[in-house]
């Protein structure tokens, strides 16, 4: 209880409560220009939370994601383009309902059940991490293994269309982390002489590059034009107690399935969108009347996509394990603030964890008045020059990698990630398998070569212990139904033009 | 811009191929068979399988070998295509990386954002005062707030 009480004095601090208005500000800004992610919100506030003690740090982080989040949706639906991916699945809904007349609803909808999932995850992300801490506090190196392995695979598959792609990505990733001296034998490994490469390329300037550099490159070849938008929004909280009690079951359905998308590692919020307006659909009484400017699909997806940021930090902070690319950067700055994830965490600085929970209830809570603020300011918001803005965060980019480690060398990394993230997302190479190997990839090995010793060397021994089976089932399942699918997919393809030549 | 799979693919299997080659060269610890090695053989094998996997896609896709030009918006709008703003914005980078420490920071920021203000159609009158101001408030919250050593460079002299 002492930890509690000590958690809640460090949230309600002067600092932490400053740093959270700051950045909930700042998320909803990023998140309401197109082009600008929620990732790459959580990217460029790195730089800045270096600098801050643990607590105001995460706070930041929290905060602008489930901002960005929410505010992703206003553009959406006053103009029809997505603010950040995670709308993308409902533009054309809600942009419908503005056709209609009901900008206020579809607005009011997108902040209320935005509230309703963030606070939802955050319930489940409270009761489950400690109770998964207790049990991983049992796991040796087999069940670190399978399980790391059990994420990879997951980041590869959920990903959906491109599994091949993402299993190059993927490769690329562990790769790149396996530059350096961080192995078994401390071998300088890839590093091509140089002394910058000993310590291994750095994971915060290379995701700087990959989810903020790589935009502006998107962003400079082809601007989307964005049209202006006049009319004054006026009363979005007008109906929604009805809505919330006409679509309890389609609320409960989003939050919960976006929760758990959100903790599968390398699926993160605009996975649960596509997934829960699509169940929306198929379970729906009145399927037909979607993409007409149906509230249903919005409600179920608009709770779905905030779920699924609170679900991302229940593998992040019990295993280490990101559950999106958001918290694939939250992990790197709680290594860096020496707060490293794991079920160790939950006894040794309890107060941390709780502060993290009062954080995400807190930062969901505040989404009501600055969410209702930022619809208010949507028309003058929306206008802001993005031809200024982008060359501004570039520049911010190159600063906040060199802050970092003060290294010259950062900045080839941010450059050549950067590059290297446009080029992938542009012959459709999904990035989060990539960042997640990059990651995840010390730890991989160093499991896989102790078990290794242990066992040695006799692959029997990984599947002794009983959870470590259980993993190594899940994750040599989900390789063999989605080699399945795939070889039935070629083949189904190899049928269709034999069959029209006919 | 589009590349053809079958191109990535061989690319991706020169590489893992070095790989798979360059880590033989690894010292072994006596008595100890999972060394440095065992690991990055692993990824080179895997990334070795699927790029032939790519290239087989690729052949079989009839996709031409390049393609410039984003997906989708080749019909709509040429005025959105500008390869000369994606130049400008590499080359501002490229700029920066190796001028940043003679020049300074305050001197390569400005020019580095004057040139990508021009090349994103930044109105002529406001891109000398924006890239200033933008310099310096940039410089003001890292260097004298956060305590980052952004390089002087030519100001060394005149550093505040």
């Amino acid at each position: 209880m002492d930890a509690v009480l000590t958690a809640l004095q460090m949230v309600f601090s002067t600092q932490v409560l400053l740093a959270m208005a700051g950045s909930a500000l700042f998320g909803l800004f990023v998140g309401a220009i197109p082009g600008l992610t929620a990732t790459m919100a959580t990217a460029l506030l790195v730089p800045i939370t270096f600098f801050l003690p643990p607590v105001p740090a995460v706070a930041m982080m929290v905060t602008a994601t489930a901002m960005a989040i929410f505010a992703g949706d206003i553009p959406g639906c006053l103009l029809r383009i997505p603010g950040t991916p995670a709308s993308a699945a409902y533009t054309d809904e809600s942009y419908a309902m503005t056709r209609n007349g009901q900008a206020e609803t579809a607005l009011g909808i997108a902040l209320v059940f935005s509230v309703i999932g963030g606070l939802f995850g955050t319930v489940v992300l409270i009761v489950a991490a400690p109770a998964l801490a207790e049990v991983a506090l049992n796991f040796s190196s087999y069940e670190y293994f399978w399980l790391v392995l059990l994420g990879l695979t997951c980041a590869v598959f959920i990903t959906g269309d491109a599994p091949l792609k993402g299993m190059v990505t993927l490769f690329l990733g562990l790769l790149a982390g396996s530059v350096g001296l961080q192995n078994p034998a401390a071998h300088p490994r890839f590093t091509f002489g140089s002394a910058d490469m000993l310590g291994g390329l750095s994971l915060i300037p290379a995701m700087i590059g990959l989810f903020a550099v790589s935009e502006i490159l998107r962003f400079s070849l082809a601007p989307e034009k964005i049209d202006e938008f006049k009319r004054q929004v006026g009363s979005v909280f007008r109906g929604m107690g009805g809505l919330m009690r006409k679509y309890k079951v389609q609320t409960l359905r989003g939050s919960a399935v976006g929760t758990a998308i959100g903790a599968l590692p390398g699926a993160g919020a605009d996975i649960a969108a596509w997934i829960s307006y699509a169940m929306s659909r198929r379970m729906s009484k009145e399927p037909e009347k979607f993409g007409s400017g149906h509230p249903e699909g919005l409600v179920e997806a608009g709770a779905s996509n905030n779920g699924a940021l609170a679900g991302a930090w229940i593998p992040a902070l019990v295993f280490g394990i990101p559950g999106d690319s958001i918290t694939a950067i939250v992990i790197g700055v709680l290594y860096m603030q020496n707060m490293n994830p794991g079920p160790m965490i939950f006894i040794n600085n309890p107060e941390n964890i709780y502060a993290v929970f009062a954080v995400f209830v807190l930062a969901n809570l505040m989404m009501l008045p600055f969410g209702w603020l930022c619809i208010k300011a949507a028309a003058r918001v929306l206008r802001a020059p993005r031809n200024v803005l982008m060359p501004i965060i570039l520049v911010f980019c190159v600063v906040g990698a060199f802050a970092i480690n003060n290294s010259p060398f950062d900045l080839w990394v941010l450059v050549a990630f950067g590059l290297a993230g446009w080029f992938l997302e542009a012959n459709g190479y999904p990035i989060a398998p990539a960042i997640l190997g990059m990651l995840l990839g010390v730890m991989l090995e160093e499991h896989f070569i102790t078990s290794m010793i242990k066992a040695d060397g006799n692959p029997l021994g990984f599947i002794e212990r009983p959870i470590a089976a259980g993993l190594a089932i899940c994750t040599l399942l989900l390789w063999s139904v989605s080699g399945w699918l795939a070889l039935r997919r070629h083949l189904r393809r190899r049928q269709a033009p034999a069959a029209i030549a006919q | 811009m589009r590349v053809n799979d079958a191109v990535i693919g061989a690319v991706l299997l020169v590489l893992s191929l070095a790989v798979v080659w360059h880590v033989r060269s690894f010292p072994t610890i006596p008595g100890q068979p999972y060394g440095a090695a065992l690991y990055p053989f692993l990824i080179g094998c895997g990334l070795g399988i699927c790029s032939l996997l790519l290239i087989a896609k690729g052949f079989r896709s009839g996709i031409p070998i390049v393609e410039t030009g984003q997906r989708g918006d080749a019909d709509d709008a040429p005025s959105g295509h500008r390869p000369v703003a994606f130049v400008t914005t590499l080359l501002a980078l490229l700029f920066y990386l190796l001028f940043a420490e003679r020049l300074g920071f305050l001197v390569s920021s400005t020019l580095m954002l004057i040139a990508l203000f021009l090349a994103y159609g930044v109105r002529r009158v406001m891109v000398v005062p924006l890239a200033v101001i933008a310099t310096l408030v940039i410089h003001y919250g890292f260097y004298k707030l956060l305590k980052v050593p952004l390089p002087w460079g030519l100001l060394e002299s005149f550093a505040w």
